[in-house]
């Protein structure tokens, strides 16, 4: 319903939790391939499959990374407070339109639906990002519109609305193969001239989407990435081993596509832990994947067993792994 | 002979926008010669040609199949949506929530509808949304090669012999008993009944299901099919003579009792109905489930308006939802103020 909503020109969110997301998963490629903005909610519980449907994790993260079959990407954003959920209210919907495509919002049960102390909410001054939509005047400007030609050279489209009265404007959408035109084709040049500029559209929104946020420490060799609920033990966490004489900076990571961030974070530490809620972990294997080699660098610090992770356990890690006693 | 004064004259050269035929046609066909499909596609063109509709206020939308591929084969100058596999109706959904003033021609297969989009069918037309929605049946599924769908009938036979054991699902049967206002069959090859089914289809304030038995040439059309030109030849049941008059031609209908039925729409058009063997009246539930179990009874094929009730009430207006398009709402509309935010912020204090 949202893929329709976003390609006639509303903003469109629905929520679910991963349930809902395997079984939707194919609306997922249309999205990113048709170039239809969307926005979906994900409420992480645990899996797989019904799982412990009361409980809280991280493990949708790979799975919404690269949802759907075929070679897809979407945007992901990993708010950690429930002031930042309401900030990707609006930030989700500026990305989605402005990349036209899919954007995942990772909270977790935990999150969403438990309570939170939180300061009052400021009001988002920054106007909506509306994305790159052309209506029959400015049709008329440019002379020419081609629903999925690259004229900026970012990967970006330039997109029309159903009901838009101009004779260039109306295209035909699909999730078969198409031209710069919208015309289906099944060139493979043409294809392949698609996928590698969808690909240079996500490299465009790796510098666009909330940057990773940094909180150093002096002297520290040790840096720890996390994301999400974890922050809130993390600042804990990263007390008491500072309290043990352990100095750790902290990268909180706000959303996929990751970008030079956090291969700079990793370069520039002795040991690096991952902190997510996961067996498998995923966002380390996000993480690999987009800074190359770094694995001998990396430990990651995995808690799954259901509850809300806390300080202990990340302070522990780190310190199994560094050789220091964290007395509280 | 009814003396209704609707103009039986051979359809003009150009429409009441100044357009020809030709302008609503879309790209060439890619389907096989003589698919059933191509000749729905045509009616459509015809339909929408002959009421002069401005195919800028069109949205199309289908499914994935043969027949779902279609859209894309007429209102070239409208926008289409070919989404996914069952699910155009959730995606036809939030196109008219997005933008109610879209007028949605819906195309899909009954493998689409009937097989795995029977849940999202079922709910669209619980919804009630405005939309034209032609389902193009012939019992398999073309594009992949043929297999039955949910809608061949129990002991048709494929080509290569396998017999179908299953009873069909009736998608007409389905709409009426679930309260859907405008349900009718036809026929692919019955233009003179199709054309004008779909102009009074189009004018319908709510959804409008149209099953089209539509013969796939190249898989179902043997001896043994049930949905072949031949059978459905054969065994066509047609309930009356179907006419329609747009409301823009102000013309006073005038119907001659007993002989032919009159049915007002609310935007002043009017479907005539000419009496053929038997009396049948449309605006009754109850003779509609009578007469779709009465053909499968007889092994007949129903065709005709099976059900209409004018004053559909629409999802839309269900919602109570404003007039202008929730699309072309601005930030001006769409954002509470500083103020706004501050006072939630107090209660939650
Ligand atoms: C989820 C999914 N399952 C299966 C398919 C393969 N598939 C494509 S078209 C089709 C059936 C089409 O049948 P129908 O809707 O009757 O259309 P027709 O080709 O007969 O016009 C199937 C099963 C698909 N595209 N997506
Ligand atoms: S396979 Fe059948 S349904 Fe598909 S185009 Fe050919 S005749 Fe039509
Ligand atoms: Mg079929």
């Amino acid at each position: 319903m949202v893929v329709g909503a976003g390609w006639a020109g509303a903003r469109a969110m629905t929520s679910t939790s991963g349930p809902g997301i395997s079984l939707m998963s194919e609306f997922a490629g249309l999205s990113y391939y048709a170039e239809v903005p969307a926005v979906i909610w994900d409420i992480q519980r645990v899996g797989p499959s019904t799982g412990l449907p009361t409980r809280t994790a991280q493990g949708d993260v790979s799975m919404v990374a690269n949802l759907s079959h075929g070679d897809t990407e979407h945007i992901v954003l990993l708010p950690a407070t429930v002031e930042e959920c309401f900030r990707c209210g609006q930030e989700a919907f500026d990305l989605a339109e402005e990349f036209q495509t899919l954007v995942f919002v990772l909270s977790d049960l935990d999150l969403g639906m438990n309570q939170w102390m939180s300061d009052p909410f400021e009001f988002a001054e920054p106007p909506y990002r509306r994305g790159k939509v052309l209506d029959a005047e400015a049709i008329e400007k440019v002379g020419k519109f081609e629903r999925y030609r690259d004229v900026d050279g970012d990967g970006v489209p330039y997109r029309t609305l159903p009901g838009n009265p101009h004779p260039q404007a109306a295209y035909f959408c699909r999730g078969s193969g198409h031209d710069e035109a919208a015309a289906y084709s099944e060139s493979a040049e043409v294809y392949q001239r698609n996928l590698d500029r969808l690909a240079r559209k996500l490299d465009t929104a790796r510098d666009r989407v909330p940057a990773p946020v940094l909180d150093a420490m002096e002297g520290a060799t040790i840096g720890i990435i996390a994301f999400g609920t974890s922050d809130a033990p993390m600042k804990e966490a990263r007390d008491m081993l500072s309290a043990a004489g352990v100095a750790t900076d902290y990268l909180r990571l706000r959303a996929l596509p990751l970008n030079d961030a956090v291969t700079e974070f990793i370069d520039g530490h002795e040991h690096v832990f991952v902190v997510e809620q996961n067996r498998d972990a995923q966002m380390a294997g996000l993480i690999k994947l987009h800074c190359g080699d770094v694995a001998h660098k990396l430990t990651s610090l995995l808690h799954y067993d259901g509850l809300p992770i806390h300080a202990r356990f990340i302070a522990d890690g780190v310190t199994a792994k560094v050789g220091q006693k964290v007395e509280v | 002979m009814s003396d209704s004064k609707a103009p039986a004259a051979p359809s003009p050269k150009t429409n009441r926008l100044g357009l020809v035929l030709q302008d609503y046609r879309g790209a060439k066909s890619t389907l096989c010669a003589g698919c059933g499909h191509d000749a729905i596609s045509a009616a459509i063109t015809q339909a929408f040609f002959e009421l002069g509709v401005d195919q800028h206020d069109v949205a199309k939308l289908s499914g994935i199949g043969c027949s779902s591929k279609t859209p894309a084969y007429f209102l070239g100058r409208s926008f289409g949506f070919n989404s996914v596999h069952g699910r155009m109706p959730a995606v036809a959904t939030g196109t008219n929530l997005a933008n109610r003033q879209l007028r949605l021609v819906a195309v899909s297969g009954d493998g689409d509808s009937a097989s795995i989009g029977l849940g999202q069918f079922v709910h669209f037309l619980r919804r009630n949304v405005r939309m034209l929605y032609v389902i193009e049946n012939n019992g398999v599924y073309g594009l992949t090669k043929g297999q039955f769908s949910a809608t061949a009938d129990v002991d048709s036979v494929l080509k290569h012999g396998t017999r179908n054991d299953l009873e069909a699902i009736d998608t007409c049967g389905l709409a009426v008993e679930l309260g859907c206002d405008f349900v009718a069959r036809s026929f692919s090859g019955d233009r003179k009944q199709l054309v004008p089914l779909i102009k009074a289809a189009a004018a319908h304030g709510g959804t409008a299901l149209l099953d089209v038995i539509s013969p796939c040439v190249t898989f179902n059309d043997h001896d043994g099919s049930t949905k072949s030109y031949k059978y459905t030849r054969e065994h066509d049941w047609a309930l009356h003579e179907i006419g329609f008059v747009p409301g823009y031609e102000n013309v006073d209908v005038e119907i001659a009792a007993g002989e032919t039925k009159d049915v007002e729409l609310p935007d002043g058009s009017h479907i005539t109905l000419k009496k053929l063997d038997e009396d049948y009246d449309p605006t009754d539930r109850l003779e509609a489930q009578r007469v779709l179990h009465r053909a499968r009874e007889e092994r007949k094929i129903v065709t005709g308006l099976l059900y209409v009730n004018p004053e559909s009430r629409s999802f839309a207006d269900a919602l109570e939802m404003v007039d202008r398009p929730l699309a072309q709402l601005g930030e001006d509309d769409l954002r509470p103020g500083a103020a706004d935010l501050a006072a939630v912020m107090d209660e939650l204090k």
